[in-house]
């Protein structure tokens, strides 16, 4: 049965006008229309934020739950019922602050979820304080006088957890944003996506550089899996390797040539170059870095039970009694 | 020989805590229950992993108590004590009654044992005041080696059979058919037939050796049996027969039974049992904290599972958001409670009943919860099924608590039939409903209906801010807020739960004795012990304490005189007073860590009862 973006529509959405959510949201509406499992079979489980309201507006299952805990209510939700399509939505203080050990852990696991993170680098819902994501000397409702601490890379925590897929969009890029949650759909085990969202109230400008059509044109590289990291309004600019990491140069410019610019492999098991691609502050890397397959937490569950199932004797209640040391006591 | 008849015999084992003082113990217990004597046991464990051998913090215990007639706790203190060391002699012998008779394998009472045992003297016995008469003092390890000298054994081995020379001894002490412990032992080692065979000829050289060498000195007790029930029979610890009662309730709901779990003592045994039986089905999720073992549950149980959370105290404290979270939603949730000694990490390995008011308010907002608590291990089997119902039946979150004392503790477990236990029966939205359902409709009970994800039409989103009534949507209306508060208070107010039952003398008892959870056998023990001296007393035991039972008030107000006796400084007291209008009860209060002590609780209500 085909879908369409109304199928997954529900209410009125509250936040604000010009907010980055909304127009995350009509990509995910998009996405999972194209993705094509029922709203019945679909469930979307949010933490506590501004962008943690999303479930209220999906017509699928969902559950809009307490602040960080998203990830682990979605894993014992995917587990309990692997058949369910399971998506997990977060704002960075959601999922990074308060649900960071649940973040990290569900990567960790590789548990079939689809791992939204909706980076706007603020708290928004609490009205302005920094988050973990604010660069070192932000300056906040609970920082005047400038943070001083270093952010969280949402990629690097991936990684470091061993999360085996990674994908970044920009919430008002409709293409980039339905291609890498179809990406994350199809990857089995925990998918981040990291969506930078901007927030016109409290962090305003915080994506500029690749909020527009034009900028992304200028500061961003879209990454696909077997081909050249090329990027610029024509592509006129390419990634190469230097020393351990990678840098971006202008063809043609001292000496390098399209023939120097690397392919992009999201499919290679060692994350050093994914990682140094997630990372580049020009351009920014967009589209699937990481997809690497893995054998995903709830299938070894399920898998385990089968074979136990096969081995041990027992399959009731009535029968496991019987595997203990009983006697008899008669009159 | 004397032969004594004997109501009931406490035996205490112990030893190093790698000297299988445990093993030995649940054979003996498995032999006597197997004549249809009553068991309760309770081990005893050092709180370090692996004390130094032969030191006084090593010595591990386990106590086994068997009667005649009915016996409700391990006991206070023992008829007859094993010690395998001098250790073990030094640090247990305060639990041996005045006259126990004492078993010594002085092959451990070497000078270096006496020394890190901290004795000063040779004369072990001397110093502790310990009439020789009273000891069968036998070079166990040296008998045991000769036992098996021809059996290719390696000398490890062979002084890993020890325990089964002491055990051997007390099944003469007790003229027990040794015939059984052989059957135990050939079905335990039954891929080691070699070391069941070994083990076999060790029990019968000790019984041999008590009949042939102490035969002048020692009494031979005989526990007679009374009104034996037939049947079928397991020994069981207080969290395995847990661990059972969820895995039965989710067979008779005909769910997928879900844990979500991380390690703490003295609850962990549940998460190991319950993930032992995947062919059953059973999913346990060992998570990353506390927080995800029941954010896990309520996603499980979003997607349809019977879920459950276990833990200890401390567990609660950080499960307490997510259980809040069950509340609102209204979705089944047991978390179990098994309680240790607290506040913060407290007394990891030791019993108390202290999370009471922790269970019953411990969250922010008006959030009611049942709790029930079990009265004994094989209890602990009834509460978890009884529990697991509650949730399904009525979608709310359900604390079970137990405590260390039930949980490690152990007593027979006449096999249950689960066509005897009453039909689970979750409340389903009814297919009718289609098109026109929202998520807080209610059926006649007030229980919110159950749509779980997969059915078509039913789509709806749960979570943690208040919801209209009537069209589920957030809602921050005052009259809407104060209609759900009511309304979740009122389904937990309406859950029919047992009436509370009087033991003793109901009709003219001049002291009520009224307890919860885990003391109940201390407590029945104490009741007994006190009309036996010809006082008018009754017990009333609450297993059912949120909501409590209808008849509470008017059992409560009944008696002249009533002692609410508990392991906290009066928090089932408190509860009572505030839930029953004029009730101030005496109160009996021990926070040690340790089971009550049935003499001091007899002389205490005994004091009462003269006042």
């Amino acid at each position: 049965m085909a879908y369409t973006n109304n199928d997954f529509k529900k209410g009125q959405p509250r936040w604000c006008p010009g907010c980055g959510d909304h127009f995350f949201l009509a990509n995910l509406h998009k996405a999972m229309a194209e993705i094509g499992v029922a709203p019945s079979q679909t469930a979307v489980i949010s933490g506590i934020g501004c962008s943690s309201r999303l479930p209220h507006y999906m017509a699928t299952y969902g559950m809009n739950t307490i602040h960080g805990r998203a990830a682990a209510i979605a894993t014992g939700c995917k587990v309990a019922n692997p058949d369910l399509a399971v998506w997990q939505v977060s704002g960075d203080g959601d999922g990074l602050a308060i649900g960071g050990n649940h973040f990290i852990h569900a990567n960790r696991r590789n548990i079939n979820l689809n791992m939204i993170l909706l980076n706007n680098r603020i708290y928004g819902l609490t009205k302005g304080q920094y988050s973990p994501t604010s660069p070192r000397g932000f300056v906040s409702k609970s920082s005047p006088y400038g943070t001083v601490e270093d952010p969280f890379r949402p990629a690097e925590l991936c990684f470091g957890a061993r999360g085996h897929f990674f994908a970044r969009a920009v919430a008002t890029d409709a293409p980039g944003t339905i291609e890498v949650l179809k990406a994350a759909y199809n990857h089995k085990g925990a998918s981040v996506c990291e969506i930078l969202q901007n927030c016109v109230i409290f962090n305003n400008g915080t994506h500029d550089a690749v909020y527009s059509k034009e900028g992304r044109a200028k500061n961003a590289i879209y990454l696909k899996h077997g081909e050249k990291m090329l990027f610029g309004e024509n592509n006129e600019y390419g990634i190469v390797q230097e020393g351990f990491g990678v840098k971006a140069v202008k063809l043609g410019e001292d000496g390098y040539t399209e023939a120097d610019v690397l392919v992009h492999d999201a499919k290679c098991e060692d994350n050093t170059l994914q990682l140094k691609l997630a990372e580049m502050e020009w351009p920014i890397a967009l589209g699937v870095i990481r997809d690497v397959e893995a054998p995903t937490y709830d299938d070894c569950v399920t898998a385990q039970i089968e074979e136990v199932k096969a081995k041990k004797k027992y399959h009731n209640f009535a029968e496991l009694l019987e595997t203990n040391d009983i006697w008899e006591v008669s009159n | 020989m004397e032969i004594k008849e004997k109501e009931s015999v406490v035996v205490r084992f112990s030893g190093d805590s790698g000297d299988g003082m445990q093993l030995a113990g649940n054979i003996f217990s498995t032999v006597s229950a197997t004549v249809g004597n009553s068991i309760s046991t309770f081990p005893d464990y050092p709180a370090d992993i692996r004390a130094p051998q032969g030191s006084l913090t090593g010595v591990s215990g386990f106590q086994v108590h068997i009667g005649a007639g009915q016996v409700y706790t391990p006991g206070d203190q023992c008829d007859v004590l094993v010690a395998m060391n001098a250790a073990a002699l030094k640090t247990q012998y305060r639990y041996a009654k005045p006259g126990a008779a004492i078993i010594i394998d002085t092959d451990s009472f070497g000078p270096k044992d006496l020394e890190k045992a901290q004795f000063k003297t040779e004369d072990y016995l001397g110093e502790m005041g310990i009439d020789p008469d009273r000891v069968i003092a036998c070079p166990l390890t040296t008998m045991v080696k000769d036992c098996l000298k021809d059996s290719g054994m390696d000398a490890k081995s062979i002084s890993k059979c020890r325990n089964m020379f002491a055990l051997g001894l007390v099944c003469w002490l007790f003229d027990r058919d040794l015939n059984v412990a052989f059957n135990f032992l050939r079905e335990k080692f039954a891929k080691k037939p070699e070391v069941a065979e070994a083990n076999i000829k060790v029990i019968q050289a000790g019984f041999d050796y008590g009949h042939n060498t102490h035969s002048s000195v020692a009494n031979v007790y005989r526990i007679e049996t009374k009104n034996k029930v037939p049947g079928r029979y397991m020994d069981i610890t207080g969290n395995k027969a847990t661990a059972y009662g969820f895995i039965a309730a989710a067979e008779k709901a005909g769910l997928k039974l879900y844990l979500g779990s991380y390690p703490i003592t003295p609850a962990t045994d549940v998460l190991h049992e319950l993930s032992k039986h995947k062919s059953l089905g059973v999913i346990t999720v060992q998570c990353e904290d506390e927080i995800a073992g029941c954010a896990s549950a309520v996603g499980a149980s979003f997607a349809g599972a019977l879920a459950v959370t276990s833990t200890s105290g401390p567990g609660i404290c950080l499960k307490s958001e997510a259980m809040n979270l069950a509340v609102i939603m209204e979705l089944p949730l047991v978390v179990l409670d098994v309680q240790r000694g607290g506040p913060a990490t407290g007394l990891p390995t030791k019993s108390e009943q202290t999370d009471l008011l922790q269970a019953l308010f411990g969250r922010n907002g008006e959030s009611p919860m049942p709790v029930v608590a079990a009265a004994s291990p094989t209890d602990c089997f009834e509460m978890a099924y009884a529990a697991s119902k509650i949730a399904l039946e009525h979608m709310t979150p359900v604390i079970l608590m137990t405590d260390a004392f039930v949980a490690n503790g152990s007593g027979a477990f006449k096999l249950p039939d689960l066509k005897d236990y009453p039909a689970i029966q979750p409340p389903y939205v009814p297919e009718e409903l289609r098109g026109s359902w929202t998520p807080y409709m209610r059926n006649e009970d007030g229980v919110r209906y159950w749509a779980v994800p997969g059915r078509e039409g039913f789509e709806h989103i749960l979570g943690g801010l208040e919801k209209d009534d009537k069209t589920g949507a957030i809602s921050t209306t005052p009259e809407n807020h104060d209609l759900m508060t009511r309304k979740r208070q009122a389904k937990i107010d309406a859950i029919p739960v047992p009436d509370l039952e009087v033991l003793g003398d109901k009709d003219d008892a001049e002291l009520l004795i009224v307890g919860f959870g885990g003391t109940y056998g201390h407590l029945h023990a104490a009741m007994d012990e006190l009309r036996a001296r010809g006082k008018k007393v009754a017990l009333a035991h609450f297993r059912y304490i949120n909501p409590l039972p209808k008849n509470t008030a008017e059992v409560l107000k009944k008696y002249p005189k009533v002692v609410v006796a508990e392991q906290n400084m009066g928090q089932l007291a408190g509860w009572l007073r505030m839930k029953v209008d004029g009730f101030v009860p005496m109160q009996f209060n021990q926070v040690k860590g340790q089971p009550f002590v049935v003499n001091e609780l007899v002389e205490a209500f005994n004091q009462i009862i003269n006042k």
